[in-house]
């Protein structure tokens, strides 16, 4: 039988601690112990994408990670990407392009965006279709997801450019 | 869908991670990436009481390029393979054959190491790794050994490493001439109906060398040695590429289960070798 650890992660900006036992996986730690349900469990099996968070800057399946293996980390949810207030760029393109329908996959799908568009700010449809090819969407609903995102890369390059 | 309780260790070197599996024995599992341990821990599949978490390991996290010889660490990821310009330039069959591993979550946290020491038939890797005649590192208690990843695989999960050895680099020659990987799945995520991995160096409009490499067609990878002597000498033309699919054929021994039946298999893999090989004639 195993002890629970002490585990130090930063999320979304914030130091925080839980005590968890090496068992745990990431998803039920951010939801359960620091009550974090941006992040949602939809298959639990590493296909469906809706539990997606950033960590140490990757895209990861938190329904496939350990909390013990994240000791240490940089954790970012949904949660840390915009406020109801502030809505992240994403999170804006997502409502005004009708990107979500039953908007269950709508937290992971966002968090993937995010860390496509800083690893390719500029993709083609076809780059961005590749790159979210880790989450579903069960309300079939790709075609206003793409749109989306490719709205918010276009709006994110205007401001870069504006700002130079 | 949670694990049985286990110990967690994060050793930082491979010595350290060597000591706490030799005393442990059976009971303790080192985790790379983990995207096939844990889902088999989560179906209580795997059952281990501790769990050596390998990702602050420095040393497997190298990849180098020298005097034409590529060097991998275990720990280094499929995303690392694929972004990784100098290895693109040097071997670009690896990237390739990476972009269709999984999914990009997947390919950020799954590793070289843990896709060729899972002895899954279903991984891309193994086969990639014996089309281009990889050698893998082993490090143990008794110390360090190489084996050829075309003597590796002996039945599905089953490979040449002992219980208490880790696979620690990869180690292959940079390719020039021809490439290609192909692989036919039912969706992105998917193991591989049938794969190919082929090589072919072209002299005056001839194959002077060639490599093929079959995956998830046998509970090991089927590197045919018989398909590539059926392309050498030839223009590649029709002929030598239904010799090659002949032979290749006649090493294979693919099973019925949800990806189809065995003549469907036959059939993809047929047609995955042919259109391997003329794209990798196409670039030679």
């Amino acid at each position: 039988m195993s002890d629970k650890m002490h585990i130090k992660l930063t999320v979304n900006g914030a130091p925080r601690e839980v005590l968890a036992e090496p068992r745990e996986l990431l998803i039920h730690v951010l939801r359960e112990r620091l009550g974090l349900t941006g992040p949602h469990i939809g298959c639990e099996t590493t296909h469906c994408g809706v539990c997606t968070v950033d960590m140490n800057g990757k895209s990861v399946k938190s329904c496939t990670v350990f909390a013990a293996q994240a000791d240490g980390a940089e954790i970012t949810t949904i949660e840390g990407l915009g406020t109801p207030d502030d809505l992240h760029v994403l999170q804006r393109m997502f409502h005004e392009h009708h990107g979500l329908q039953c908007g269950f996959c709508t937290p992971g799908m966002i968090t993937r965006a995010h860390r496509l568009l800083q690893e390719n700010p500029d993709p083609t449809e076809e780059e961005v279709r590749f790159g979210m090819a880790g989450n579903l969407c069960r309300c079939t609903g790709y075609q206003n997801i793409v749109r989306a995102i490719l709205a918010a890369a276009a709006e994110l390059n205007a401001a870069r450019e504006a700002a130079q | 869908m949670i694990p049985s309780a286990f110990e967690y260790h994060r050793p930082p070197s491979v010595a350290e991670a060597i000591r706490i599996v030799s005393e442990r024995g059976d009971d303790a599992r080192v985790i790379a990436g983990g995207h096939s341990l844990i889902p088999m821990m989560k179906l209580r599949m795997a059952h281990l009481e501790h769990l050596v978490d390998l990702q602050d390991v420095a040393e497997l996290r190298e990849l180098s390029i020298a005097d034409g010889i590529v060097r991998i660490g275990a720990m280094v990821t499929q995303h690392e393979l694929i972004t990784h310009e100098g290895l693109a330039q040097a071997v670009p069959i690896v990237r390739e054959a990476a972009l269709l591993i999984a999914d990009p979550q997947v390919r950020y946290m799954g590793t070289i190491g843990g896709n060729l020491a899972n002895g899954d038939p279903g991984n891309d890797m193994p086969g990639l790794m014996q089309c281009l005649d990889a050698r893998f590192g082993l490090e143990g208690p008794e110390g360090s050994r190489e084996v050829a990843a075309r003597d590796f695989y002996e039945a599905a999960y089953m490979t040449d490493r002992a219980d208490e050895e880790i696979l620690t680099r990869i180690t292959f020659a940079a390719s020039t001439g021809g490439y290609a990987y192909e692989k036919q799945k039912r969706k992105i995520g998917d193991y591989a109906t049938a794969a190919a991995a082929v090589l072919i160096n072209a002299q005056d409009g001839r194959v002077s060398r060639a490599s093929v490499a079959m995956t998830n067609l046998s509970d090991v990878p089927v590197w045919s040695e018989a398909a590539a002597d059926a392309l050498i000498g030839t223009a590649c033309d029709a002929a030598a590429c239904d010799a090659a699919v002949a032979a290749m054929s006649a090493e294979i021994d693919p099973q019925e289960d949800s990806r189809g039946p065995i003549e469907f298999k036959r059939h993809v893999a047929g047609t995955i070798l042919r259109r391997a090989i003329a794209r990798a004639w196409a670039r030679a």
